[in-house]
């Protein structure tokens, strides 16, 4: 072995840029094995019912068109454990845009004419896609997203707020949002031989094998799932997805490979969203701006086949110390389709309300809202009272602040005009839970100086086979350029997902393990055989054994605005984020998880929403010309926008010392924008996104 | 072209033109619904140039046709007959990368990749456009009509607001830009 200096931390640059530059990356849908056929989706296109009958002799009438598949001419398969994967299993429609039926064609333009022309005929039921406050059908349910408690009471908290000298009491409301990755989900599958090849664009191809496994009725050891590029998923690849199921489906059914990407406009029905939430925040505190009593109701909903409750209030229950606290979840079942993970399920909405009440809150005793934060800072875990890992909020706050220049800062609203424009700044905490998963991997020394990692994690955009380069260069030894790592296919050790910020310290702690032990074996420098060392880990037992501590990441979020008075546009012209988020691995691709957290955090304050279609169920917003992900121009140039860290050392997560970084960057953004819109203007929004038509509105006859 | 891009069509369904793309010339026989894109990717095996939207709304999908940038999705092939059509895969000369490919791997101007070819093959384009004078809507008025305009941030993030990127890697998209402008 060579003594070399660790380049853990370092911004090592990402070991497959190259083929990303270069066209050369393939992705799920860019395999083509012989004789492949391309399908086409055919979605429902009525807000809940059944089908009645499917009338595809039309279809099956254009050249190219191979076949039309139904719940009624497939071969039976076994229920999933996720409903949604039970798609044409029978004649159901939970929402519109369920996938009906599957037109399978010699060439794309076969199988769209196909899905065209297929007839469904549907009995229809009444239908009910709007979330109110006052729902008759809310109901509060066990257990939020995360396996969260969706009830937790400390003290008497509505007593505490009505007794408290100093009270917010604000409702705000976040729509239902998108994921929308640049790639649409995908999958190629082929059978041979009775073993499944799917290549998939998932953020863990380990759990697609197991549901494909289950459906299919085989053995895992007959399915393999590789995911080697993934063209993003901020969590609309966590779980394994319909398209998957029916390419497979498609692909036994017609004895040929088949391609099925999905058309753009069928994703948000079928890959998940970001449920509503309406809050309810209630503060109550001295007149210094000690917090006495923290309230936060969060209503969201879910479709009828899934239980998914975005866990909204739970931040709540970290972030600022009080004596008396409420955390309440609710849920209310309607005629939508299946909500699930979009980044920071539960943080990202929530925080936003509870960091717009801390801003109510700063004005309301005339505090800066630093300073509140800083005041309320917890020793312990308020609602657990488990002591923090590490939490350095106090310091992201202050040296975030120190960075974007928040002390010349003029707390008065609405008094920074020029011409029609009102510019305004602002700030909000964020935080992320610490999360890992069990995972194995496999190190190996081969003869001539070379190692070989191998794991089955996921390169969503990550630069996942950078960082695990690293960490086995670092436990190694070794240079980084001695080291290949192996990724992507579940033939691999099987690993969790890319997902909940957990991937690099989930996969980064069984390549960690896996090669410090290969380092022991090879100490006396033994004569190698042929195939190589090899050293395995298992971090279950590890992992499962928890800890005692609170873990979680923190952050600050800084925003300045200008707001148009005229047009009630509102742009953001600055943007600063300072993370604790653990020990940073690799400081490039870091940095640009955290700016990209951030932007799609822009995207969430300003321009991003979906729209549930009363009269027509479904989401009126299906294509990216009507659901706004920011573009370059919305985002400020740097050094306008940047993102920071703090050198965290925390002995209390996993031999890697990261906590996560892919999530806590959007976290405080909506609330540090929506805040700064109110220094700007001096009213409050509490609505998102902040639309030109809202603010407009808010404006009139005030400024 | 393969079988698979023209299907069992009859006569009148499909038309026959000659592409040039990343220097070589094709005689393609094709399906007349068949978008640019769809050729490039399906039929030519060039699956650089990504899919996003297919309806022009993403720029995942950009290439060059007769060195200008364009929306591939939105572009019937059939009415592209002798055009010179350059992909992601065409930019560098051999082994070598484009100076906008080097510039894109030094910023780490991407995360997952997908809309990279497309972000590249745009910057290519804009830097072009602003060579040739072309004014965006962030040039400035009284800019001298022709002569080239200097790529400011504002400029860049103007003319590369046709490139979604849901990674968010626009500052470095941006930084990526200003060096080589
Ligand atoms: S795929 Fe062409 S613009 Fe989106
Ligand atoms: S790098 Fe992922 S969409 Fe741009």
């Amino acid at each position: 072995m060579t003594d070399t200096t660790s380049e853990l931390g370092t911004g090592v640059p990402r070991r497959e840029g190259r083929d990303k530059v270069t066209g050369a990356a393939r992705y799920a849908a860019e395999f083509a094995p012989p004789g492949r056929l391309y399908a086409w989706p055919v979605p429902a296109i009525v807000a809940a019912g059944s089908v009645r009958s499917v009338d595809a002799a039309a279809a099956l009438a254009l050249p190219g068109v191979v076949d039309v598949l139904t719940a009624r001419n497939t071969a039976p398969r076994a229920p999933a454990d996720d409903p949604t994967l039970n798609v044409l299993q029978d004649d159901d429609v939970p929402h519109r845009g369920w996938f009906v039926a599957l037109v399978v064609a010699e060439t794309l333009e076969a199988a769209r004419a196909g899905a065209q022309a297929v007839r469904v005929h549907y009995d229809t039921r009444p239908h009910d896609v709007t979330l109110t406050r006052d729902h008759r059908e809310r109901y509060v349910p066990e257990e939020a997203n995360g396996g969260h408690p969706a009830v937790r009471e400390r003290g008497d908290a509505p007593g505490a707020f009505d007794a408290a000298p100093i009270r917010v009491d604000a409702a705000y409301d976040v729509p239902p949002l998108h994921n929308h990755p640049m790639e649409p989900h995908a999958a190629t599958a082929s059978w041979e031989d009775g073993h499944l090849t799917v290549h998939d664009s998932s953020q863990g191809s380990t759990a697609v094998r197991a549901a494909l496994a289950q459906i299919f009725g085989l053995a895992e050891d007959r399915i393999t799932v590789t995911s080697a590029h993934v063209g993003g998923g901020f969590g609309s690849k966590g779980t394994p997805r319909p398209h998957v199921v029916l390419a497979a489906l498609a692909a036994r059914h017609t004895g040929r490979p088949v391609t099925l990407a999905l058309p753009r406009r069928d994703l948000p029905a079928a890959v998940g969203h970001r449920a509503p939430t309406l809050h309810r925040v209630r503060l109550g505190a001295d007149p210094d701006g000690i917090l006495l009593s923290v309230e936060h109701t969060a209503l969201t909903h879910t479709s009828r086949i899934k239980e998914f409750v975005e866990q909204a209030a739970v931040p709540a229950r970290v972030m600022y110390g009080s004596p008396h606290s409420s955390t309440v979840h609710e849920v209310v079942p309607l005629d939508v389709a299946s909500p699930s993970w979009m980044r920071a399920p539960g943080e990202a909405p929530g925080m936003y309300a509870l960091e717009s009440a801390m801003d109510e809150l700063a004005e309301r005793t005339g505090l800066d809202p630093v300073e509140l934060r800083v005041l309320n800072d917890p020793a312990d875990e308020p609602d657990s009272g488990r002591p923090f890992s590490s939490r350095h909020l106090v310091e992201c706050l202050r040296e975030g602040a120190r960075r974007f220049g928040w002390e010349e800062r003029d707390p008065r609203p609405g008094v920074r005009r020029d011409g029609p424009r009102l510019t305004g700044t602002g700030v909000a905490a964020a935080t992320y839970p610490v999360l890992v998963s069990p995972c194995r991997a496999t190190a190996t020394a081969l003869p001539g100086g070379d190692y070989l990692v191998r794991v089955n994690a996921t390169d969503i955009g990550t630069g996942a086979r950078t960082v695990l380069g690293q960490i086995a260069a670092d436990a190694l030894g070794a240079p980084g350029d001695r080291v290949r790592v192996e990724i992507g296919d579940s033939d691999l050790p099987p690993a969790p997902l890319a997902g909940g910020s957990s991937g690099t310290a989930s996969w980064g702690w069984a390549v960690h393990e896996a090669c410090a032990t290969l380092a022991g074996r090879l100490a006396g420098d033994p004569e190698l055989p042929p195939e190589g060392l090899t050293a395995e880990a298992d971090t279950a037992e590890a992992v499962e054994a928890g800890s005692p501590y609170a873990r979680h990441a923190f952050g600050a979020h800084f925003a300045e605005v200008s707001v148009d008075t005229d047009t009630g546009e509102v742009r953001v012209v600055r943007a600063y984020g300072h993370f604790a988020a653990g020990r940073i691995l690799n400081a490039r691709t870091a940095r640009s998880q955290f700016l990209g957290g951030m932007v799609m955090g822009i995207g969430m304050a300003l321009t991003e929403q979906s729209t549930l279609d009363p009269a027509f169920g479904g989401f009126a917003e299906r294509d990216l010309a009507a659901y706004h992900v920011p573009v370059s121009a919305d985002i400020p140039a740097p050094p306008a926008i940047e993102a920071g860290w703090l050198d965290e050392a925390d002995p209390h997560l996993n031999p890697v010392g990261g906590k996560g970084i892919g999530e806590i960057g959007i976290v405080g953004m909506a609330a540090a924008v929506g805040n700064a819109a109110h220094h700007a203007t001096g009213v409050r929004f509490r609505s998102l996104p902040l639309t030109p038509d809202k603010v407009r509105a808010a404006l009139a006859g005030v400024v | 072209m393969s079988a698979g891009v023209l299907g069992s069509l009859e006569a009148g369904h499909t038309s026959s033109l000659r592409l040039r793309v990343n220097g070589e010339w094709y005689e393609l026989s094709l399906d007349n619904r068949v978008a640019l894109l769809d050729v490039l990717r399906e039929g030519l095996g060039l699956t650089g140039s990504k899919k996003g939207c297919d309806h022009g709304q993403c720029g995942a999908c950009t290439v060059l046709v007769d060195g200008r940038r364009v929306n591939s999705c939105l572009l019937l092939a059939v009415a592209l007959d002798g055009a010179r059509v350059t992909t992601v895969e065409g930019l560098g000369e051999g082994d070598g990368l484009h100076p906008v490919q080097e510039a894109f791997l030094d910023r780490d101007a991407f995360q997952c990749g997908y809309c990279t070819p497309g972000q590249i093959c745009s910057t290519v384009g804009v830097l072009e456009e602003a060579a040739q004078g072309y004014p965006s809507a962030a040039t400035d008025p009284d800019h001298p009509a022709g002569e080239p305009v200097p790529l400011t941030g504002d400029e860049i993030r103007e003319r590369l607001s046709g490139n979604l990127c849901r990674c968010g890697a626009y500052p470095n998209i941006v930084d990526a830009v200003r060096d080589l402008s």
